[in-house]
């Protein structure tokens, strides 16, 4: 009661309105569908089969990405070789790799006509299909397999080091450390993991498009999708969108209660002194595992680079008129996070023990699945306007929804810390206002904000969700023409669009992320 | 003259009460144990928390509603007294001129208060590069340029060795011989080697300001145990 009162501020009072906002238009979104959706239509057989599919392919990707997983995060926890930091940065990586590019490589790999069906036709061996079920489980594990190790890692390091030197002295071997120390940790860390990818893969739009549909092999999302752009049929999308919202929401209250680590966290590039799995055969099976980890991860990728780099320069105009499009976007949305990350933190900062709703309120963006939030908007706009005309702004707002709690995550406790350690410095100094905030905070705060506004062009480039539903023919971003390419077998220029989408994608980020940290030093 | 008229703050399980003045210039010691409101006492004088009732004045003018930076108080805090993406000049300059590119005339002064305290030519080194003892000389050169006539200093050497410790309570003593500077230290020898007077905190109660040798002739119970 005595406390000096903060004063909010233009910027928090702003940041507030903002936090209040995204729950509001979610809402709005949300009773839109629910106004538009036919109560009395039920579920037919294939939107059971639909729900079926959905969380039985997330079940299966789930599963295989942290089983596969923990061997790996224990290979790359106890051993230390060259090469180790690059390889776990690598495992970030699939974080910021467009969907699409990733699927092109898969194809490359293990589609009809790629090395693996190659090599078994060599031997005589009847061919595999990546289309359906495991196409899609396949797509899943490529992406949710590192992110399930990173996160696994985590649990490895968070394992105070003096235990493991107490193992060493008492003399344990692997099986007893595996016991005493491993297991405990995996039992914790294990659901949380396959929580969040069952989450993610449920919500994974672009690599049902690509690889599922059929009866047999469609998503609720996939389900929505088609109603919408092939039946013309706004109530039906409206309805399954309600499916696809009620599990989402279910989940995502679930996974944020178990969940304890950011997949992106950093300091997992140093390892932890080791001394028990110094046997040769453990050496030998940690290294194979470590490599084909890094070859599962390394090679679809590479054989999407080595297809598309030679056809980049040969590229269409239609395509490098998508790329600019793209960057557009992908610029708008960077700008609408970093201004709604900052004016929310500085609220939250602010309102100090009363200001963790504002978190809150960023996470509601996701618990409605992007291509729900696209349905919901579609719905709104139908009336007033033609949803194509505005293709291009959706797809940028819902591109920010989709970064805004990542940015949240790492400023609001950046700018807590700048305002702890010297917010009484600058009281005393009289500085406040814009004055404050350009001389203390935004110097001390550039790093944060270079990487969520890296991570916010990189997955606004990169993104193949909403657009789908809102793009007339002539306005495909980057990533649509990657896959409109694909679906009309031009396979040459959809791999040189790909590696295009890639370098794209990757350069904002680093541009952002190193631009900021240089300018730190 | 500082004056701390009836003031009592309460927070949760902890009260504090203040009631008396404090002369100018020259420095006044505050110490007791950890926890016993010394710190609590420079938040309520800078202006960082707010007394439940009684006033805080200077010279006779009321203190109390004025935000920190408007108050006729300069502070140095234990640690982050400087901005770590500033340097050193710059950082003094904010004293009298908040902008990350100060004025020729401004960084000027900067320099001078930056010489006073023995950093020549040290201004365009960025405090990562400077040692914690060129740090707080880069502090006091900014309470020295701000010219506050109150300046209050939070354990602000608590960090340093005890050489260097003695030898920035000798430059504080020469350089701020015109202001009224309380001094919070966890060391009694700090007051009896630089403070005019001493002010005892304990347990939520701020004794009146006594004469430094007096005080340690004759320590009363609460001190002589805090002594001991």
């Amino acid at each position: 009661m005595a406390e000096r009162a903060q004063p909010l501020g233009a910027a928090g009072a702003v940041g507030i309105a903002a936090a209040a906002a995204i729950p509001l238009l979610i809402l709005l979104a949300t009773v839109a569908i629910i106004r538009v959706a036919e109560p009395g239509s039920g579920l037919t057989q294939a939107d059971w089969a639909a729900i079926r599919f959905t969380l039985w392919q997330a079940f299966l990707s789930a599963t295989f990405s942290v089983t596969l997983a923990v061997p790996v995060a224990r290979a790359l926890a106890r051993r230390r070789f060259p090469g180790r930091g690059a390889l776990v940065t690598l495992l970030g990586a699939p974080f910021l790799l467009p969907v699409i590019v990733a699927i092109f490589g898969l194809l490359a790999v293990f589609g009809r006509g790629g090395l693996v069906n190659s090599g078994l036709g060599m031997l005589g061996l009847p061919q595999i299909s990546i289309y359906g079920l495991h196409g899609v489980v396949l797509a899943h594990v490529f992406f949710n397999l590192p992110l399930a190790t990173r996160l696994i890692l985590q649990g490895w390091q968070d394992i105070p080091s003096e235990r493991f030197r107490l193992a060493a002295s008492l003399g344990m071997d692997a099986g007893a450390v595996n016991r005493h120390l491993e297991w405990p940790m995996l039992r914790q860390v294990m659901p949380g993991a396959a929580l969040v990818i069952f989450v993610i893969c449920t919500m994974s739009f672009a690599v049902a498009l690509t690889l599922g549909g059929g009866p047999r092999a469609t998503t609720v999302e996939l389900a929505i999708y088609q109603a919408l752009r092939f039946e013309f049929d706004l109530d039906r999308a409206a309805f399954l969108s309600l499916i696809q919202l009620a599990i989402t929401v279910f989940l995502a209250l679930l996974a944020y209660r178990v969940l304890r680590h950011p997949g992106f966290a950093p300091g997992l590039d140093r390892p932890l002194m080791r001394w028990d799995g110094r046997t040769p055969a453990l050496r030998l099976l940690d290294g194979i595992l470590i490599l084909f980890a890094a070859l599962f991860l390394l090679v679809p990728i590479a054989s999407a680079v080595v297809r598309g780099l030679p056809e980049v320069l040969g590229l269409p105009q239609a395509v490098w008129v998508s790329a600019l499009r793209s960057l557009c976007v992908a610029g708008a949305s960077t700008v609408l996070v970093v201004a709604l990350s900052v004016v929310m933190a500085l609220a939250a900062t602010r309102l100090r023990s009363q200001g963790s709703w504002i978190e809150t309120a960023g996470l509601t963006a996701l618990a409605a699945s992007p291509l729900v939030l696209g349905t919901g908007l579609f719905v709104l706009i139908h009336p007033l306007a033609n949803p194509e005309s505005l293709a291009l702004p959706v797809t940028a707002l819902v591109n920010a929804f989709v970064t805004l709690p990542f940015a949240l995550r790492s400023l609001v406790p950046a700018c807590r810390t700048i305002e702890s350690e010297y917010g009484r410095l600058a009281d005393t100094l009289g500085l406040q206002g814009w004055v404050r905030f350009r001389l203390v905070v935004l110097p001390r705060l550039r790093r944060p904000l270079g990487f969520s506004a890296g991570l916010a062009a990189a997955l606004s480039m990169g993104d193949l969700g909403v657009i789908a539903l809102f793009a007339d023919p002539d306005t495909a971003t980057l990533p649509l023409q990657v896959y409109r390419l694909m679906g009309a077998y031009r396979m040459d220029e959809a791999g040189g669009a790909a590696v295009l989408l890639l370098a794209l994608s990757f350069g904002v980020f680093w541009m952002l992320d190193r631009g900021a940290r240089r300018a730190d030093a | 003259m500082l004056t701390l008229d009836r003031i009592a703050f309460r927070r949760e399980d902890f009260v504090l009460h203040a009631n008396g003045s404090v002369n100018g210039p020259g420095i006044v010691a505050v110490i007791g144990p950890s926890g016993g409101g010394k710190s609590t006492l420079m938040s309520l004088i800078a202006g960082f928390e707010l007394p439940d009732e009684g006033r805080v004045r200077w010279n006779g003018a009321d203190l109390t509603e004025l935000a920190p930076g408007e108050r006729p108080v300069a502070v140095l805090f234990q640690d982050n007294n400087l901005f770590p993406h500033l340097d050193a000049a710059t950082n003094v300059a904010l004293g009298v001129s908040p902008c990350a590119r100060p004025l020729p005339a401004a960084r000027r002064s900067a320099e001078e208060a930056l010489e006073a305290v023995g950093l020549d030519g040290m201004g365009a080194r960025m405090p990562g590069e400077l040692s914690g003892g060129q740090q707080s000389r880069v502090a006091l050169a900014r309470a020295l340029l701000t010219d506050r006539p109150l300046v209050l200093m939070d354990e602000a050497f608590s960090a340093l060795g005890p050489a260097l410790r003695l030898e920035m309570l000798t430059l504080v003593t020469s350089l701020l011989a015109d202001k009224t500077v309380l001094m919070v230290t966890h060391d009694p020898e700090d007051a009896r080697r630089v403070a005019r007077q001493t002010i005892f905190v304990e347990d939520g109660e701020i004794r009146p300001a006594e004469d430094t040798g007096d005080l340690f002739a004759n320590p009363h119970g609460a001190l002589a145990r805090y002594l001991a």
